[in-house]
């Protein structure tokens, strides 16, 4: 479907590009995906892990092979891969080379279905790659749906179990209503601007031919906005969040509170960046944004303090960094290179790899234990050392302690912020993190301060993938905390 | 018929098509909102959807721009996707409980 309005200059550099390159990481992962589902027929569970992570890990290879080419451009210009989505999608797959190793325990359940669930789990990967690199709202939302209708299968993986039941269903009925509204939202914008094209609407936003359809295109925006805003989980659109999250078995919780939210904010960073960054469009976006900022980091912050259940607590953690991420998109700078653009880029990373260990480590204590409140964690630190010491680091990394990601993801996007003069939006960030810091340690001091009770004397089973994935997560948060630079400004 | 399709849309006026797919929109967000038969809701955001579709279809007739009539296809098939989905999902919750009313899912509080 070629769009009658692309600029030439990528008619020309998808004509010179095409057959030098291709989408490796999304044809690759649907092929290696779909030969997945063909293991499934064996009766053996035991090698689709080892292969899991033998497609993740070429994958992320092969993706970073588009690294420093320049944007190509595919499908007429609807897809664009160039640095910022390779960058994005790195940590998108990278996220889940770590993640698969807690998933073990389906390796062993006669029930669990792990070949469609680990297909499911790449092909949503698919959706993720689309929405860091499209060119063309068409592609955000099929990327949005090709990302969200394998998550609601897999929020109601465990059939039986009917808060898996009610958690599948909630995250399936107020994410249709919600693509709904972003639909609507385009076909606005479509209305008032006549194409899908990102920079074609940019240029017709800076531009408008006929000024009386100025107040439909402010409402498609707004209405785009409530759209992705779902989908972030940022405040007020994010009451399914701890139900969803806290029903959905844990290790497709860690899936959507990394990967989902992840390739979220790329889309919401190019959206706002490419398609209406004009003075007169961020008279509309800029209040709206700055108000489901401010909100999103008073509820996800108070609201993670009430929990009794870890789960719970990290649901709420996650709104409350949907939030800090917001703070980098109220004060985006106007370039993918930008200050930004990186700040939500080492944010992300940082907050990837913080929360995959934390529910990792979530997910082996109460599988073996079968509670998820913070005494379930009690003496942790005498029955299973390695554990204590990777949520430790997962936690501090999360509350923004410094020498770990977390410290310098919180520094990149608060600087980010206050170079653009949004000084007491920042303050108000700094008060809410401090809040953080309460919820991020009752699990520490569960672990090392008080004794273990009868239920938690025993040591929590560890297979030496999970015990090795956790390493490599402790190592990278502290090394992101250590040594900034690696990540910092690449884009 | 020797009038093409474009047309024959054309010949009501622009703002006629705008109000019709508000209206229809904004009865499947009431539906949504206000019924409690997860089936009838998962009816609503269809009616969404489709309201979607007059718009994209109408504003690509009158800017004669063949864009939003082929988004108008993603969206169908996105839409049968997420019925397949939708409805094994009320099949499994009716399995356990023998309804379809989400007020008796209240183990998840908010």
């Amino acid at each position: 479907m070629a769009s009658c309005s692309t600029i030439p200059t990528i008619r020309e550099a998808q004509a010179s590009r095409y057959i030098a390159t291709n989408m490796n990481s999304i044809i690759l992962l649907s092929a290696l995906g779909l030969g997945n589902l063909f293991l499934g027929f064996r009766r053996s569970n035991r090698l689709l892990l080892p292969v899991m992570m033998l497609i993740l890990g070429l994958v992320l290879t092969v993706n970073f092979l588009d690294w420093n080419q320049g944007p190509q451009s595919f499908f007429s210009g609807m897809l664009i891969v160039d640095n910022f989505s390779v960058a994005f999608t790195g940590i998108v797959l990278l996220t889940a080379l770590v993640l698969v190793p807690f998933s073990q325990k389906y390796v062993l359940d006669e029930e669990a279905n792990l070949a469609e669930y680990y297909s499911l789990l790449l092909f949503s990967m698919v959706g993720a790659i689309m929405l860091a690199s499209y060119n063309h709202l068409l592609m955000l939302f099929l990327g949005i749906e090709i990302l969200s209708v394998a998550m609601y299968v897999l929020a109601g993986s465990d059939k039986r179990n009917l808060r898996s039941n009610e958690a599948a269903l909630k995250y399936f009925l107020m994410g249709a209503f919600f693509t709904g509204i972003l639909l609507f939202g385009m076909a606005l914008v479509y209305g008032a601007t006549g194409t899908f094209e990102l920079s074609s609407i940019s240029f017709a936003v800076q531009n408008p031919v006929n000024e009386s359809l100025r107040p439909m295109l402010y409402i498609g925006m707004l209405l785009m906005l409530l759209g992705i805003g779902f989908k972030v989980g940022a405040a007020p659109f994010h009451f399914w969040t701890p139900d969803v999250y806290e029903g959905t078995p844990t290790f497709f919780t860690a899936f959507m509170s990394t990967v989902v939210k992840t390739a979220g904010f790329a889309a919401f960073l190019k959206l706002l960046v490419q398609v209406f960054p004009a003075a007169t469009a961020q008279g509309v976006w800029l209040p709206t944004l700055t108000a489901m900022c401010v909100l999103t980091l008073l509820v996800g912050n108070v609201g993670a303090v009430a929990q009794t259940s870890v789960k719970r607590m990290l649901a709420y953690s996650s709104i409350s960094h949907a939030g800090y991420l917001l703070v980098a998109l109220v004060a985006f700078n106007g370039a993918l290179e930008g200050a930004s653009a990186n700040g939500i880029l080492f944010y992300s990373l940082a907050y990837s790899l913080a929360t995959v260990s934390a529910f990792g480590v979530l997910k082996l204590v109460a599988d073996a234990r079968h509670r998820e409140d913070y005494a379930g964690f009690n003496g942790l630190a005498k029955t299973n050392p390695l554990l204590a010491f990777s949520l430790t680091v997962s936690m501090l990394s999360l509350a923004g302690i410094p020498l770990t990601g977390g410290f310098f993801g919180k520094f990149f996007v608060f600087m980010a912020a206050v170079e653009n003069g949004y000084i007491g939006l920042v303050i108000f960030a700094l008060l809410m993190s401090m809040v953080s810091i309460y919820y991020y340690l009752r699990p520490i001091i569960a672990m090392y301060m008080r004794a273990a009770d009868v239920d938690t004397a025993e040591a929590v089973p560890v297979t030496t993938f999970q015990s090795g994935a956790l390493l490599v997560l402790a190592l990278l948060t502290v090394l992101l905390g250590v040594l900034p630079g690696l990540i910092a400004g690449v884009l | 018929m020797d009038q093409n399709i474009p047309q024959v849309i054309q010949t009501v006026p622009l703002q006629y098509y705008v109000f019709f797919a508000t209206a229809l929109f904004s009865i499947g967000v009431l539906g949504v909102l206000t019924r409690r038969n997860a089936i009838i809701i998962f009816m609503s955001v269809e009616l969404m959807l489709n309201a979607v579709n007059v718009l994209l279809v109408a504003f690509s007739a009158f800017r004669s721009d063949p864009n939003g009539q082929v988004f108008v296809f993603f969206i169908m098939a996105v839409a049968a996707a997420e019925v397949a989905v939708g409805l094994a999902i009320i099949v499994m919750i009716y399995r356990n409980i023998q309804s379809t009313d989400v007020n008796l899912l209240s183990r998840l509080k908010f």
